[in-house]
């Protein structure tokens, strides 16, 4: 194994099991870290993948403000920290067939699309935010959803303050 | 021969002929090479924080009429290891029921925050950590972990009052990257490029903080309020609250936070001048590349000293004015300065160099004029509503 | 050793583990009297009373969740400044045209009082 295969096995294991025991801590606020710890992970991936602007991007909006958000959430609504009482369900076989049977499918689905498994193609030392940014401003490429996207985040913002104004 | 002018690259060379002699090819002792300054740069960048923390309490010292430390060492120079003595020593204190993995984590997280900002900082022409294409994003990305920091420290630490503080911290932190994000978008909008050597190779004839004052201002101010130092020191200000986030923390990990902060400062201010004061240009920098390193410091030192200026002079701001400020004057200066901005550059992007900038400058102070005019409108009629609210004074005393 | 990154990972891993050292040191240089007095929470110097809960108020999650439609909304700018420049005028106004929708939505949350700090 190379390095460079390693260092993925290592970083993908942070990641996985870190998202599991986001599912099994019984301290939410627990939880809430070893989630930012899986969104490290996952930033990392893609840092070795060389995609620099996606690894700062999932630091900044995922770490820096959806964990901070969730973080403040956990202690607005929180009275009790700790989860009392059984951690399973009584008939958790089913939803675990359930959920394996899903997984299956989706790793199928993803394994039989074209291009999975390859190298991913290289940009011949083009800078990639620039293309990324020629790519969402071009009206022939994405220009319509960029701009789409903004008034999405004023759809969420103004939800939010209603939602969030009508408690006061 | 050895080109002094030239001293980083002689030195990379060097020490990469040594690694290859002692049998690695030459990628391998590239890689080895470049192992080898993110392993010391770190180490470099917490060791400054030792002149800096003396310098600090030498200047507030002048600017409050005092000498500031002058007994341990000649000019109090060895205040600093002093103090590093007496926190490396004292107990170190886990409150009872407190988070230990959590609590032991968040000082070593909020110095790591503020050490890896060093990354990416060129110091010279060919002596910078990492030459990062989204530099500017990753310094966004490593300010995330001091923020996260200071929410953990106030959590695992078992104590309400810590948990608040921490709060109210974080609540001012996050309010304040938003025009702090918006102030670093402005040099990437008038270079043209996200990583930071693109950015100070681009003002070889013209500084930003000439072609956009109004953006260097707004970083000036964000990054204070985001590093929670005077005057947007509330929330830890010794006078006022006993500490805040940090009420439970002593000794190394107390110590941990106070430098943290110092070195933010600092590495704030050799952003700024990366990003508006042009980094290591300066005259003869062609010639003796070296002595791009001096220049860097001497403009980061002396934007340094405009923030322990302000602190010694300012007021402490309320929790309430500081967000009001952030939210309904810095973003949406923010906001409409990068349009304007853009629109200039882009419209004379073919014009030369200096009608350029000039342009630049006089969209600034357009906008600078506007928003004064706008605050000033605003504080009459405020004074108006003020005085007209005021009863009269009874007839008994008006004699 | 050709991705920049792994320069990064490396510098990280250090100014981790480099703080990390100091800690562990002045751990082992420093006394260790625990006594139940020194590890109680502090409350002002009086006995804590009553559990280590407090009610939050919902304006830091209004502040949280500005933040969040703000960053993303300057996340979005950045390949935009990094690419307006090479683009006809007309992305320039694109870009203009985002971010003045996000200024609507900023006055929005202004007027309706959602930024006040109570």
């Amino acid at each position: 194994m190379t390095i460079a295969q390693v260092i993925f096995v290592v970083i993908s294991a942070v990641v996985l099991v870190s998202a599991v025991l986001v599912v099994v801590s019984r301290n939410i606020v627990h939880a809430a870290l070893w989630l930012i710890l899986s969104l490290f992970g996952v930033a990392a991936l893609f840092a070795v993948l060389e995609a620099g602007f996606m690894a700062v991007v999932q630091v900044v909006i995922y770490v820096g403000a959806i964990a901070t958000l969730i973080i403040f959430a956990i202690m607005l609504t929180r009275r009790e920290m700790r989860e009392p009482g059984q951690q399973t369900h009584r008939w958790w076989p089913l939803p675990a067939l359930l959920a394996m049977a899903l997984f299956a499918g989706l790793a199928w689905l993803l394994g039989s699309l074209p291009g999975t498994g390859a190298a991913p193609p290289a940009l011949a030392g083009e800078d990639p935010v620039l293309l990324l940014g020629q790519a969402l401003l071009s009206p022939e490429q994405y220009m319509l959803p960029f701009e789409v996207a903004s008034v999405l985040l004023l759809a969420a913002l103004v939800g939010a303050i209603v939602i969030a104004g009508d408690s006061r | 021969m050895v080109n002094l002018g030239d001293f980083f690259y002689t030195l990379g060379m060097w020490l990469q002929g040594l690694l290859m002699r002692a049998g690695l090819n030459e990628s391998a002792a590239r890689g080895a090479f470049s192992a080898l300054v993110a392993a010391l740069l770190p180490l470099i960048a917490l060791l400054t924080a030792v002149p800096l923390i003396w310098l600090e309490r030498k200047w507030i010292a002048r600017l409050q009429d005092r000498m500031g430390p002058n007994r341990v060492g000649p000019f109090g120079l060895l205040q600093v290891f002093a103090d590093m003595v007496k926190i490396f020593t004292k107990e170190d204190i886990t409150p009872l029921g407190a988070d230990r993995v959590v609590f032991a984590l968040a000082p070593v997280l909020a110095v790591a925050g503020v050490v890896g900002l060093w990354a990416v900082i060129p110091f010279a022409a060919n002596a910078f950590g990492v030459d990062l294409n989204v530099g500017v994003l990753y310094l966004v990305a490593a300010g995330t972990l001091s923020t996260l920091a200071i929410m953990l420290a106030g959590w695992s630490a078992n104590n309400k009052y810590a948990l608040l503080g921490a709060f109210r911290t974080v609540a001012q932190m996050i309010s304040y990257e938003v025009p702090l994000v918006l102030s670093l978008l402005v040099p990437v909008l008038l270079s043209g490029s996200l990583g930071l050597n693109g950015i100070v190779a681009a003002q070889r004839e013209v500084w930003f903080v000439f072609s956009a004052p109004l953006a260097a201002l707004l970083f000036l101010i964000a990054s204070q309020a985001e590093v929670s130092r005077a005057p947007f020191d509330l929330l830890e200000a010794e006078s006022e609250i006993v500490a805040g986030f940090n009420i439970e923390y002593s000794g190394m990990k107390f110590g941990f936070f106070f430098v943290g902060e110092f070195l933010h400062s600092f590495t704030m201010g050799l952003l700024g001048a990366t990003l508006f004061l042009g980094g290591w240009t300066g005259p003869g920098v062609e010639t003796y590349p070296a002595l791009g390193a001096v220049y860097i410091i001497l403009k980061g030192t002396f934007v340094y000293f405009l923030f322990v200026w302000a602190r010694a002079t300012f007021p402490r701001i309320r929790i309430d004015q500081m967000l009001d400020f952030n939210w309904k004057l810095l973003t949406p200066l923010g906001l409409f300065l990068i349009p304007l901005l853009a629109v200039v550059n882009r419209g004379l992007s073919e014009s030369s160099v200096w009608l350029r900038n000039a342009a630049l400058l006089g969209a600034n102070v357009l906008l600078a004029a506007l928003v004064l005019t706008i605050l000033g409108m605003r504080g009459r009629s405020a004074r108006m509503r003020a005085a007209s609210n005021a009863t009269p004074a009874p007839a008994a005393l008006r004699r | 050793m050709d991705n920049a990154w792994s320069v990064v990972g490396i510098f990280m891993i250090v100014a981790i583990v480099l703080p990390g050292a100091a800690l562990i040191m002045a751990r082992l240089l420093g006394p260790k009297k625990p006594s139940p007095i020194k590890q109680q929470t502090y409350e002002c110097g009086v006995e804590t009373v009553g559990e280590s809960w407090v009610q939050f108020k919902a304006q830091y999650y209004v502040y949280a969740l500005a933040f969040v439609v703000f960053d993303v909304e300057v996340v979005f700018l950045y390949p935009w400044a990094r690419a307006y420049g090479q683009l006809p005028l007309f992305a320039t106004l694109e870009g203009a045209l985002f971010i003045l929708i996000l200024a609507v939505g900023l006055l929005y949350v202004w007027r309706k009082g959602a930024l006040e700090w109570q």
